[in-house]
Order: structure tokens, then sequence, then C-alpha cells
């Protein structure tokens, strides 16, 4: 596009005098996008970090020779050493190999729980947005009284309840029941201002259907809302989960997460200060990193925010 | 204004009823009381007999059926013991048996537990807006840089575990002085044989200083990040540059037209920094052992103790919408756009 | 400010530094003015040494297609940019320097000398304050009058305006106004402290065309009674044709053609201006003219080729215009100048003379003579 002959195009008629003179890149959306979000340093740091979180909750198990349970031949309440690099409890338990089980299910945890959310939000605020009347005012008076009890209490009611322990895809869709009304609330309000738009009646006179209209207009629309609601909500899932377990309400014994080994931990912070930092250092790092991308990529999908410049 | 208020407070009612109904059906499907009961004696070797059970049953209206417990819970009429019907005032019998009562428990915990609510909401808005404002006056400058990370680190913090780690800050300190300036168990010294009104002020401040800080972690994050969103939304519209066109000094611009036009929609977050508050208070409450209703709900949820859970579940419900109410009620007061007369 | 008790005196004493060399007629001289933004795509150019003079009770339109640089231009006079534009040259309002004054400085001209009225009305105004306590504002911080003395000038401001009831109005929010209402009410506060120099950056793009002539009506209206001259921005050739005495053509963050209205609008010797006037259909035309549109777009500011900006787009362009940039010279001594190589060659030219109706539409034109 820098190039200022304006030669003749195959037909041999000269093309419009187009504006030459712009030398920035024609760039796709995508293009732009992952421009602009790799632009965010911090939340490339934090996608890098983010992955290694993974990798060590994923494949560090199958590399480690310690899982996260009990075993004889382990010392107790050993201090961080070569063998155990996070030290052991007065138990006998490999802390590392604790950390990255209890990793491993907060990241679980997150992944349900966000998926489940922005699932359930985009379709119910869609259906609620876009159909209106009785549906819209059914739907969104669900959402008002599940809004009415705090969420996390609400939560703990019903987990706590369940009976003999509960496992991580238990506490999942326990947490991803009570998150999605208030993002729905937000999608509503994007398919209430989309609808009204030309493209929509233009799809409807044409004789698209509702489910049409929904899937093929109305949710790439709002694709870039919906992947900043997952990583909102996986943050806000990783701390719940966490806040759950450490009231033992959560994931039980014998499997372990995060949140127990830190409410284990609780007494001996001053003694064996190798059992508390671990599980809450990685708590914060998950809850942190992701919370980084989100910002990344909000800015990157929705730059009206970041309107004024760098 | 008359009207909408009157409007707004009777749709209170029957979110308040329909909320009513849907926790009681998610309480009473997720725990029975009896099964528990039973599985706890069975576990210290003593069997409940077949009456006990019934018993039990009767004392714990577990034998009807679930429209009807919830009837009498909610209305209290029907044949009962005279313990139950939330609309009196009485929250239910407990499976710890007919010495002890709800009701009284849960009110002379609720001072305790407002308490914390109360002045770790009003410490995370003030900071909050604070900060945010500063935030978006100078975006992009280190300063915001700083206030935008430090944002995030709340944001993604623990609370139960910045509160282990708060506790220890504090008995540090305390060490350090050489005196008790923090304390970091309870809400209150058990001991308080002597106490002028001025001691127990300053005892009770002493003890709230820890978990306040611990609570309004998660809320001053929210608030600050938003706080500085709707500020610099304000700040690049057409009124204030007209507002400055006229020729009103920046800080007056700031003032009467910047913030206060921002911390409109800022309001709407306070609802929702109340239920997020009552959830931080279950967890700040358990690391700093306050005996509050967060702390007993997690006790009483432990034993399947439905009507207790229930009891605490429909306040802090209550709570917030009540607190929605108010901040629907100023947000018209404040944004002429909203009354509808 | 404190609010005292004294009545309210209108002050039309307007204490002007004492004339020097300079010419006293002056109200508003930018001379050399340029202002760029850093962007992530490099630096945008947005205006490249603009200099004009407003003379005192003087009318300039100034018009350009978006993105030229205009609004720019004034924002910049009133200080009103980002921090993060960059601005160099000079602007002087009653021979005050006005780039790089502190807010102190700046606050003390803004709404009293100079004043300036915005393109979208529905925006302009705070909506959580009533109008008549924003009108009250404008007064308040520039004269030492009481609330009530103010409040009672704010209905005087309305009724200037010509809007109906103005006891009552004064009490409205912005929401409870027609578009319309709320630009007169915008320009009631532009005039509230009778400035020397009124700005209007497009008033009446962002509303109905019947209102259109309702609030230029209102911005006379406030002309005659405060004598200010006014800079009337717009794209919209017919809003300037009837208020303004002179006109500066703007392209690409320059003035490249400024002359009278009538040399303007029938004596134009720039391409430019002759595509504009072109472009813009006209009841003094016959029936039969056809609209000339210009082709291409405007050039990116980030990053300009050597030469003339409107090269590219210019069907008379040689190699010359895209090797060396004209500057704005005058062509007569009435003060008409372009900035153009071949203005000389252009005398006495039509719009139709150098642009064509596009081919397409001419071939379908042709197709349906054909056809009936």
């Amino acid at each position: 596009m820098t190039d200022t002959t304006t030669p003749l195009d195959q037909d041999g008629r000269p093309p419009l005098p187009d504006a030459e003179a712009i030398t920035t890149k024609e760039r796709s959306q995508l293009q732009l996008v992952t421009r602009r979000f790799f632009r965010h340093k911090l939340a490339v740091g934090s996608l890098f970090v983010l992955l290694l979180v993974f990798a060590f909750a994923f494949i560090g198990p199958e590399l480690w020779k310690w899982d996260h349970t009990l075993h004889r031949e382990i010392p107790p309440s050993q201090p961080p050493s070569l063998a155990h690099p996070f030290g052991t409890t007065s138990a006998g338990h490999d802390v590392m190999g604790m950390v990255m089980r209890g990793t491993q299910q907060s990241l679980k945890v997150a992944l349900t729980v966000s998926l489940m959310t922005a699932a359930i939000a985009a379709l119910v605020g869609s259906i609620a947005g876009l159909l209106g009347r009785w549906i819209d005012g059914a739907l969104m008076r669900l959402v008002d009284i599940i809004l009415v009890v705090p969420p996390l209490a609400l939560v703990a009611a019903v987990a706590g309840n369940v009976r003999g322990g509960s496992t991580w895809y238990a506490v999942a869709l326990i947490l991803g029941f009570f998150t999605w009304p208030v993002y729905s609330r937000i999608i509503r309000g994007m398919v209430l201002s989309l609808r009204e738009q030309e493209f929509i009646e233009a799809a409807r006179a044409m004789g698209a259907s509702n489910v049409r209209i929904i899937l093929r207009h109305l949710l790439p629309n709002t694709t870039g809302q919906l992947i900043v609601t997952a990583t909102i909500v996986a943050a806000t899932a990783i701390l719940a989960e966490a806040g759950l377990s450490f009231l033992q309400l959560g994931i039980q014994p014998p499997d372990t997460s995060l949140g127990l080994q830190v409410q284990n931990a609780m007494s001996a912070m001053k003694t064996r200060p190798w059992l508390f930092y671990p599980p809450g250092i990685m708590i914060l790092i998950i809850a942190l990193t992701i919370n980084f991308i989100g910002d990344g990529l909000r800015d990157a999908l929705d730059p009206r925010q970041t309107m004024v410049r760098r | 204004m008359l009207v909408y208020s009157v409007r707004r407070l009777l749709l209170v009612i029957p979110i308040l009823l329909a909320a009513s109904m849907f926790v009681f059906l998610l309480v009473d499907l997720s725990g029975d009381p009896i099964a528990e009961l039973i599985f706890q004696a069975e576990a210290t070797g003593e069997p409940l007999s077949q009456e006990a059970i019934e018993g039990l049953e009767k004392r714990l209206y577990y034998d009807r059926s679930i429209p009807e417990r919830y009837w009498l819970w909610l209305t209290g009429l029907g044949p009962n013991n005279g313990d139950i019907g939330l609309l009196q005032g009485k929250f239910g019998p407990t499976v710890r048996g007919t010495a002890f009562d709800i009701g009284g428990e849960i009110s002379s915990r609720l001072w305790t537990t407002l308490r914390l609510v109360g002045f770790a909401t009003i410490l995370s808005i003030v900071l909050g807006i604070i900060t945010g404002v500063i935030s978006a006056i100078r975006q992009y400058s280190k300063l915001d840089h700083t206030i935008t990370f430090f944002g995030f680190l709340a944001l993604s913090m623990p609370v139960f575990w910045f509160g282990v780690l708060i506790k220890e800050v504090g008995i540090t300190i305390n060490n350090l002085l050489g005196f008790r300036l923090f304390a970091t168990v309870g809400s209150q010294s058990t001991v308080r044989e002597g106490f002028t009104a001025w001691d127990t002020f300053v005892d009770i401040m002493g003890h709230l200083a820890l978990p306040t800080i611990t609570l309004s972690l998660l809320g001053y994050a929210v608030f600050s990040r938003f706080q500085r969103a709707s500020m610099l939304e304000v700040l690049n519209s057409d009124y204030i540059r007209l507002a400055r066109a006229k020729g009103l000094r920046n800080r007056v611009v700031m003032r009467k037209h910047a913030l206060r036009t921002a911390l409109i929609p800022v309001l709407t977050l306070v609802t929702l920094s109340i239920a997020g508050s009552v959830d931080g208070a279950v967890l700040t409450e358990t690391v700093f052992q306050w005996q509050g209703l967060g702390r007993y709900f997690v006790d009483r949820l432990k034993d399947a103790d439905t009507f207790a859970v229930m009891g605490f579940l429909m306040l802090s419900g209550t709570m917030v919408v009540i607190a929605n109410l108010v901040a629907d009620l100023l947000y018209a007061v404040l944004d002429p756009r909203i009354r509808y007369d | 400010m404190t609010t005292s008790d004294y009545r309210n005196e209108p002050e039309i004493a307007i204490s002007g530094p004492p004339t020097e060399a300079r010419d006293s007629d002056v109200v508003l001289e930018v001379d050399n003015l340029t202002v760029t933004f850093p962007t992530e795509d490099g630096l945008v150019k947005a205006v490249r040494g603009v200099s004009y003079q407003v003379r005192r009770g003087e009318a300039l339109g100034i018009v350009g297609e978006s993105g030229s640089g205009k609004s720019v231009t004034s924002l910049a006079v009133m200080g009103l940019l980002p921090k993060t534009a960059r601005i160099t040259g000079s602007a002087r309002v009653l021979g005050e320097e006005v780039i790089g004054l502190d807010d102190a400085a700046l606050s003390k001209i803004r709404g009293k000398r100079i004043s300036m009225i915005f393109q979208d009305p529905l925006t302009s105004l705070n909506p959580v304050y009533t109008v008549g306590y924003q009108l009250a504002e404008a007064v308040l911080v520039h004269n030492d009058v009481s609330k009530q003395a103010a409040e009672k000038r704010a209905v005087e401001l309305l009724e200037i305006v010509g809007i109906p009831y103005p006891e009552q109005r004064v009490h409205a929010y912005p929401h409870e106004l027609s578009g319309g209402m709320r630009q007169r009410v915008v320009i009631a506060i532009a005039m509230a402290n009778d400035p020397d120099v009124i700005i209007a950056d497009e008033p009446t793009t962002a509303l109905d065309v019947t209102v259109q002539a309702q609030v230029l009506s209102a911005l006379e209206t406030a002309r005659k009674e405060t004598g200010a001259a006014l800079v009337l921005i717009t794209h919209d050739l017919g809003v300037i044709a009837g208020h303004v005495d002179r006109v500066n053509v703007m392209y690409a963050g320059k003035l490249v053609e400024s002359g009278s209205v009538d040399e303007i609008f029938y004596r134009p010797q720039m391409p430019y201006t002759l595509g504009l006037l072109g472009s813009l259909p006209r009841m003094d035309e016959a029936r039969g003219a056809r609209l000339t549109p210009i082709l291409g777009t405007p050039p990116s500011l980030v990053n300009l080729p050597p030469g003339c900006p409107f090269a590219p787009r210019c069907p008379i362009a040689k190699p010359q215009c895209r090797e060396e940039e004209p500057a704005l010279l005058p062509i007569n001594e009435s003060g008409h100048s372009t900035a153009c190589h071949f203005s000389a060659e252009l005398e006495g030219a039509k719009p139709g003379d150098l642009f064509k109706p596009i081919a397409v539409d001419a071939d379908a034109l042709s197709e349906l003579e054909e056809q009936s």
C-alpha cells in the first residue's frame, strides 16, 4: 500500500485515485486483537506464568515421584530440601506433591466454572434479550432471586450439605450454577441493544429462525464480552473454591485442595511456614495471572476503553 | 419520587418471598438433618432407636412434606410447638435440642457481624473511591500503574490466606511495641471486668482493625477499579469539556462535574459489595475466630442444621435487598434521569 | 469565588491590553499553529501550521472534511486538547498568548474572552444539574454577583436564545429538553459573559434539518447581543454561505484557500475548493447540472508523503505537486489566498471543468435514457 506510482490494474484502466498516502498496514480483526493483547506486557507475562502453572499442575505429577497422599517413607515435618523442595507435613506428605494436586484441582474447577458460566450466561442472556416479553421477565426475576443471597454462602449451603465429601466436579457444578446470573444480565443488555440494529431485522426479514439469529448473529457479537466474562469467572472461581475448601465445605480429604492446605497450615504458620506459603501463593498467582490476562483481553477486544494513548 | 419509592419498596416483598422459597428448597433438598443425626449417633456407637428418630422427625417438622414444612417455617400457621414461623420472628427448631434458640443466637451475633461488615464496606468504599479518582486523573502515570497493580493484587488475594498473614503481622507489631495494639482472636476480650466505656471502645477497635482490613480488601479492589473506569468515562465526556470551556478551574470541574457524576454508577456496586462482604465475613470470622454470624453459619452447616442455615441465609438476603433498595433510592435522588413520577 | 450582594451590573467594558504596534481590531490571532498526537502508528500531524486572524465582530467560517484539523485547531486555542497533544506555534486572544498558559490563567480567558459551542448538544450538558444551574455557573465564575442575580441572568439568557417559558425551563434537566433546545442552552452559556470570540464547532451537525435554522438564528442573536466575533466550523457549505464574512478551507491539517465568501463560492482557485463546491447541490444552477464528487479519501495524517496532500486526488496534479507542498499565498490585494502551484490557471474555472460525474453513474444514466 506504500506504492505511489498508481499502476494500471489488470483491465488496463487506471484504478480509482485511492488514498495512496495511507501508509499504515491493513489488519484483520484477529490480528488487531492479538497485536493489542501482546502490547499489554503484564498480560503476556501472565500468560507465560499461567502456562508454567498448568505444566506444574498437569505434567508435574507425572514427573514428580511423590503424589499428594500419605507415604510412610516420607520423613515428617522436614523443611524444604532437595528431596522435598516444599518440605513435608507432620503426617508425612510431600508438600510439593500436595500443591501440584491442589493446583490441578483449582484449575479444573476454574475451567469448568468459567465455561459453564459463559455458556449459561450466553444462553439465558440471549434468549431473554431476544424473545423479550414474559420469557425475559421470568428469566430476569429468576436472576434477581438468585442474586438475593450472598453467592458463596449459598454455594456453601449446598456444597456443605453434600454427604460424604465433595469431589472437584461437584464443587465446580455447584459454583457454576450460582455464578451465571450477573453475567447473563450483562449479555442480555448487549443483546437488547443488538436486537434493535438493522442486521438482526435483516436476518428476520430473510426468514431466519430465532435459533439461527441467536447462534449466527447475536452470540458472535457478544464473543468479546463472553471471553472477558470467562476469565473474570475463572479467577473468582479459584478464590471461591479455595474459600470453600478452607471452610472445609469444598473438596474433602483424602483428596486435597489449596484452600484445605491453607486451613491445615494455619496454626503452623510460624513453626512450619513451608506448609503455609506455597498453597496460598499458588492461589494468588493463579488468580492474579488470570485477572491480568482478562485485563489484556478486555483492552484488546474493547479498545474504546483505552482510547487515550499509552 | 414518593410514588417511585413506594413502588420500589413494594417490589421487595415478592422478591424476598420468592427468594425464601428458592433458598428453602435448595437447603432442604441438599441436606437432611435427621440423616445427619442418625449418622452422628452411629459414629458414637449408640444408634438411635426408631422411636427416637420419629421423635426427632416430629420435633424438627420432618414428618411432613416440603411444601407443608415451608409454609409452616414461613408463617408458623398450623399445628406446631410454638417455635417456628419466620414472619412471627421465630426461626424454627435446631438439631441441638429444645434448649437452644436460633433466633436468640442469631440476634446476639448479629451486631458483631454487622460491625465488621459495616466498617469493612465503608473502608473499602472510601479507599476505593479516593484511589480510583486519583488513578483516573493521573491516567497512565506511575501512580496510576501502581494503584492499578495493587488493585489487581487485592482482587486476586485469597481473603483467608491474607487474614492469617496479617494476623501474624499484627502479632509481630505487638511484640515489637511491647504491648497489645492489635487483638488477633475474637471480636472482644473475654474478660471485661472493670472496663470503662472508653476501654470497651478501645478493646472493640483493637479487635476490629485487622479483620476489617482483611475483609475490605476485595471490596476495595472492585470499587477502585470501577471508580477509575467511571471517572475516566466522565472525564472524556463533552460536558466536562464544556464546563472547562466556561472558565471553571480544573479542580472545580473535577469536584462539581466529574466526581459528582462519576459517583452515581458506583452506587450500584454497593449492593453487590454487601453480598460480597457477607461472603467474606464468613471467611474472616473463621480466621480471627469471631463468634459472629458467619462462623455460626459454618458451624450450623456442618450439623445440617437446616433452620439455622435458613435463618442466616434469609437474614443476609434481607440485608442485601435492603442495601439494594437504599442504593436504588439514592440513585434516583442523585440522578435526575431516573426519577419516574 | 465568593458570592456578594452586588447588583448584577452587566459588564460592558472590555479591558483588553493596551494597543501597541499590533492591530487592535484583531481579537483572535492564530500563527503557525501545529498539533501532533502520538499514536501507536506514529505521530498524527493533525494541524500542520495554520495561521489566521479574526477581527472584532467578524464571522469566519472554517470548512473541511472530518479529520482535516478544523476542530483540533480551535480546541488548541481553547486549551482543551488532551495532555498527550503536542502544540507549537502561537494563538493570541486580544493580544494575549494562550498556548502554554496554566489552568488558572486559561480559566480567566475561557468563557470570558472566548467561548465555545460543541457539536453534540445531547452530551454537552451535565445530566445531573439543571440548565439554570449550569448557566448560572458560567455567570458566577466570571462575575462577583449573588446567586439570585446569576439565576435571573440565566433566565434572561434563555429568553435571548429563544427558549419559550424561560422561567420554567431554567429548572429543567437537560434530558427534559430537545436537542435543539439544549444547543440553545449551550449557546446561552457561550454568550453569558459577553465574550469577544465565540467558536462554534459544527453546532448544527447533530441536529435535525428543521431545527438547524432555529439554532443558527439563536447563534446570530447571541452574536448581535454580545458583538462577538464568530468562528463557525462546519463541513456544510450551505451553513457557511449565509452566516460568515470570510471562509478558510482546510485540508489535511492546513489552510488551502482563504478569502471572502464571494471569492470562495464564486471565484475559487484551488482544486479542492472547486471539488467541494462541485459536490454541493445548488438552487441557483440549471436543473440538469450534475454533481461532481471528489474521488478517493483524505490522506492519513501519519507519514504524509512529500508534496501537496491533495495531489493524489487532484485532477490537475503535475509532477511538481508530488515533490513540493505549495504554501498559502495571496493571489490578490483583498486577502484571497490559495495553496496551489497552479492557482493562476484556475481563474474562472468551474467544478465541472475539473471533476467529472462518476463514470458508472453516467453509464447507468445513459442506459436509462436509451430505454425511455
